[in-house]
């Protein structure tokens, strides 16, 4: 039946051009946001950019020009607070959910608590460690602004680090098991290396997702119009100076808070690209 | 030199399941021992248990003695001491995918806190060497990850890096079982140079490669040693019937 074989594989066809193209419509929908977004920033942000953007500090009100580069260099100091916080601990808890705890009671509690931590709203977290070390303390503060970045990274990191060393295969443990290296050296030495191109993209993810965060950030860090690099005094950041311009009534501020807006994605694209590159330059040919 | 080894009475459980009864046998220091069976008969968790990888699965257990020499593994030592002493092979290469093949090499001495260089190198290329894998690899060493190999090249560096922690015993389940012909005859080659240095307990489902390659094997079936001997008497004039059975193809 040549006919009726060729109208099958005519019908075959037909179904892979189907599924190939939903396919492809369904990645340009996922990719179609972000480059909407960056456009956009770009086509209001980009003619308020200047040099003087990253180095000045904001002006007053009716003063024309100004920068935020302390809301930068802010943002930079949260982060790196935040980031010294959230990595190790993440990573800790990682590393006990899926080594040392599986199967525990102490071990689901944990996973339960980050991913309860996980939904738990910025704005909730920001009013927590303000209770916690702005009301103590008596002044809002860079280090409790990093706190709050930092709490908000823990239950990511935590439960990618899980996942991937769960994906590291049991014949590597076994190896390394075999060769008389003790456990707590096989996990870390082998395992936690095995997973670590995972690991990397979960703290990266982390990261990504903390550097915009704007509302833990108003009841602790509070923002600041000039220059500060002591941790205990209140300190600028991007996306708090861009809430700040955003909300203004003057047409200069919302110019420069479109720019910051520009600029905050940016330097998150290009921090995550740089990990990634750094990160991937030691891995040999054929590595999996 | 390889070391002898004496099992007592060694019973092995994975939960309530029974997978080892009453096993008793003597592996001559420096000869290969071949071990045969229909799957699930408890070949492997025996290997398992004479370096005490069985216990790592924590549902597992073990009674019984296995004396290395004069020491009794259960008693006398801890689990990462005879696991130097006593290297293991597995069914399916199992390199460290991120390392390169010189680290994989010397992962075993590496990690447990050796860190002469020198010394190192050369224990690489002898152990490489030993496994017939150091000409092919040899202008790679740190350049390649040690999953980049084939599947016979990577079960030759398994070998190298469990003969770099000098083992006097060498534990092989199925080595060959995942390669092809060529692979597998140069493993068997191996096995024979092997041999002089250290002794060999090899799990085997290919009956030929046992006679090939061993100069004792034990038959196993239902966690129970059916007969141990000398490989010749056991394929050609074997003392029970259920090995006459298995040898000849009637089950299993």
């Amino acid at each position: 039946m040549p006919t009726e074989r060729k109208l099958r594989a005519q019908i075959r066809a037909g179904i892979d051009g189907a599924a190939t193209g939903l396919a492809v419509i369904s990645t340009l929908l996922v990719v179609a946001p972000l480059l909407a977004i960056f456009a956009y920033l770009l086509y209001k942000g980009a003619s308020s950019l200047s040099w003087a953007f990253f180095t000045d500090i904001p002006k007053p009100v009716g003063e024309a020009g100004g920068g935020m580069a302390n809301a930068i260099a802010g943002s930079g100091i949260l982060l790196a607070i935040g980031s010294l916080i959230g990595v190790p601990i993440g990573i800790g808890g990682g590393i006990f959910l899926a080594e040392f705890g599986r199967g525990t009671k102490m071990a689901n509690a944990v996973r339960f608590t980050a991913d309860v931590l996980n939904g738990v709203p910025s704005i909730v977290m920001g009013i927590a460690v303000y209770s916690l070390i702005v009301v103590p303390q008596g002044h809002f503060s860079a280090l409790s602004g990093g706190v709050a970045l930092g709490i908000m990274m823990i239950p990511t990191v935590c439960r990618t680090t899980e996942e991937m060393l769960l994906m590291v295969p049991h014949a590597v443990r076994e190896a390394a098991l075999a060769l008389g290296v003790p456990n707590w050296r096989s996990v870390l030495a082998i395992t936690v290396k095995t997973a670590s191109p995972g690991i990397i993209t979960g703290c990266m993810l982390a990261f990504a997702r903390v550097a915009g965060e704007t509302a833990p950030l108003i009841f602790t860090a509070f923002g600041n119009m000039g220059w500060s690099s002591n941790l205990s005094e209140p300190i600028a950041a991007l996306p708090l100076q861009i809430y700040v311009y955003a909300i203004s009534p003057y047409d200069e501020w919302h110019r420069l808070a479109w720019a910051g807006a520009l600029v905050l994605i940016v330097l998150i694209v290009t921090a995550v690209s740089l990990v990634r590159y750094v990160t991937s330059r030691g891995v040999l040919k054929g590595a999996s | 030199m390889g070391i002898g080894i004496e099992v007592i009475n060694l019973n092995a459980w994975y939960g309530t399941n029974h997978t080892l009864q009453d096993i008793n046998l003597n592996i001559p220091a420096n000869h290969a021992t071949a071990l045969i069976g229909p799957s699930g008969c408890g070949k492997s968790t025996f290997v398992r248990c004479l370096n005490r990888m069985h216990e790592t699965n924590p549902i597992a257990r073990v009674t019984g003695k296995v004396m290395f020499g004069d020491l009794d593994i259960y008693e006398d030592c801890k689990p990462v001491e005879i696991r130097r002493r006593v290297g293991m092979v597995f069914q399916r290469p199992n390199p460290f995918p991120t390392m390169s093949i010189y680290d994989n090499v010397c992962a075993g001495l590496k990690l447990n806190g050796y860190t002469n260089r020198r010394a190192l190198e050369e224990i690489v290329e002898k152990s490489l060497r030993n496994s017939a894998l150091w000409d092919e690899v040899k202008d790679d060493l740190k350049k390649k990850s040690g999953a980049s190999l084939s599947g016979g090249q990577q079960q030759r560096l398994c070998i190298a890096r469990a003969l770099a922690v000098d083992p006097e015993v060498l534990l092989m389940d199925e080595p060959a079982s995942a390669l092809d012909p060529v692979s597998t005859s140069k493993i068997e080659d191996l096995i024979f140079q092997l041999k002089s240095q250290y002794t060999i307990v090899i799990v085997t489902h290919n009956m030929q490669q046992a006679a090939r390659v061993a100069e004792n094997t034990g038959f196993f079936l239902n966690g129970r040693m059916v007969e141990f001997d000398s490989t010749h008497k056991i394929f050609t004039n074997p003392s029970d019937k259920r090995t006459e059975d298995y040898i000849t193809g009637r089950f299993g």
